[in-house]
């Protein structure tokens, strides 16, 4: 017997260092369902957080974990972000700053495989926000989009730029203005300032993610990198405060 | 380093092109050397690989520089072929002392819908971009990652906290 659905759902979870929003607005999803989703997340955080010592990617890093003992998702994101290496031309990178940390990689992840978990339990319409990254599934309500307004890096609270979009929607932020100049150059070690923030926008938050830490790293040569991706829309803020937007492929209808 | 992250690049170049995964960036698709993140030409390392997999029991090592008493040692490990929920994958990583340096993988088979969806990146279906800079109608916010600390003061713990009310 299958509990009764609860939506619409709202639900904020503290998990890997930040905050998962939860906003199920279709049918179908029951308490459990998103119970499950949050119990993956927090079991994902143990797994890979590098914060925790005992987490199979510390264990990895130093070499208390053999590579053969590892869970099949830390052998999938490890798989998956060697991939991303070759698709950046190395500016994405699990080992950036010389030890493993896939943390770049796994945020976006786990919000695209909570956003997944939504839709395989019967959500018809969800928006899963991870610390600014963001799935979005199905439309908020009958011919309207989701409305996801742009975070300006330099002052909190104003957004920059709206974009709306019926899923599956994929957005991502990487940039400075939260924890510092953390993101780095793999080529040269070095920190990259030149861009405040960049945000990409395609159908896949993981990938979103991705192509958005690459570019801040490639300092303004990511704006023409971004622009030269296909299917990818990109919003990015300089350190100045100037803004530029770049699409590339079909136009969205 | 550099030189390193090219043989890496040439040779998942290669594996990708071999196993028709879409990539978008100028990949090379250059021939494939054999187990390519080997470091070629580092005088005062070794090399050695371990075979760890539960179809392939034999363990190969092969010692490629001797000519120098080794100061840091380079291995490289390969994992267990594992069955994930998006194909078999199987991941190497390259240590040197005791430090991951590098990871590649050495196999990675899509088996399903979904994994082929991963691989396909359709046109989201974006319906506009605005210049609007009102957060009156606005259903999440996307943003640099921020901590719990930050989450407090951001604009989605806003919205968040006005559907919770």
């Amino acid at each position: 017997m299958r509990a009764p659905t609860a939506t619409p759902i709202r639900h904020v979870e503290q998990c890997m260092g930040t905050v998962f929003s939860f906003d199920i607005r279709g049918s179908g999803i029951a308490w459990d369902d998103l119970r499950a989703v949050l119990d993956w997340l927090h079991e994902t955080d143990a797994r890979f957080s590098t914060y925790r010592s005992g987490s199979e990617i510390n264990r990895l890093a130093d070499g208390r974990l053999d590579l053969t003992e590892v869970h099949p998702d830390v052998a999938y994101v490890l798989s998956e972000c060697a991939e991303l290496q070759v698709e950046t031309g190395g500016y994405f990178s699990a080992c950036a700053d010389g030890r493993l940390d896939p943390s770049g990689y796994v945020k976006g992840w786990a919000v695209n495989e909570a956003s997944r978990m939504l839709a395989a339990a019967g959500s018809t319409a969800h928006c899963v926000n991870g610390g600014g990254d963001i799935s979005c599934h199905g439309r908020p309500s009958v011919g309207r989009g989701w409305q996801v307004g742009i975070a300006d890096p330099v002052h909190p609270g104003v957004i920059v730029r709206t974009v709306v979009g019926a899923g599956p929607l994929g957005i991502a932020t990487s940039g400075t203005s939260q924890r510092g100049a953390h993101i780095i150059d793999p080529h040269t070690g070095t920190r990259q300032e030149a861009l405040a923030s960049v945000t990409v926008v395609t159908d896949d938050v993981v990938r979103a993610d991705v192509l958005a830490t690459a570019a801040v790293a490639m300092g303004e040569d990511g704006i023409v990198w971004l622009a030269g991706l296909t299917d990818v829309r990109s919003i990015v803020v300089r350190g100045d405060g100037s803004v530029s937007a770049a699409w590339r492929g079909q136009e969205p209808t | 380093m550099k030189r390193f992250a090219l043989a890496l690049f040439g040779t998942v170049g290669g594996l990708l092109a071999l196993l028709g995964f879409k990539t978008h960036s100028p990949t090379s698709s250059g021939p494939l050397p054999d187990q390519g993140l080997a470091p070629t030409g580092m005088p005062t390392s070794t090399s050695r690989t371990d075979s760890g997999g539960t179809t392939t029991p034999s363990r190969s090592r092969s010692a490629t520089h001797r000519a120098t008493p080794p100061t840091v040692t380079t291995r490289h490990i390969t994992g267990q072929a594992v069955t994930t929920r998006y194909g078999v994958v199987q991941v190497k990583v390259t240590v040197r002392g005791s430090k991951i340096t590098d990871v590649g993988f050495v196999q990675l088979t899509a088996f399903d819908a979904q994994s082929q969806q991963i691989n396909s990146y359709a046109a989201p279906q974006l319906l506009q971009e605005t210049l609007a800079t009102q957060s009156a109608n606005i259903d999440t916010v996307s943003g640099a990652t921020y901590t719990s600390d930050g989450y407090r003061q951001s604009l989605q713990s806003a919205l968040d906290k006005a559907a919770l009310r």
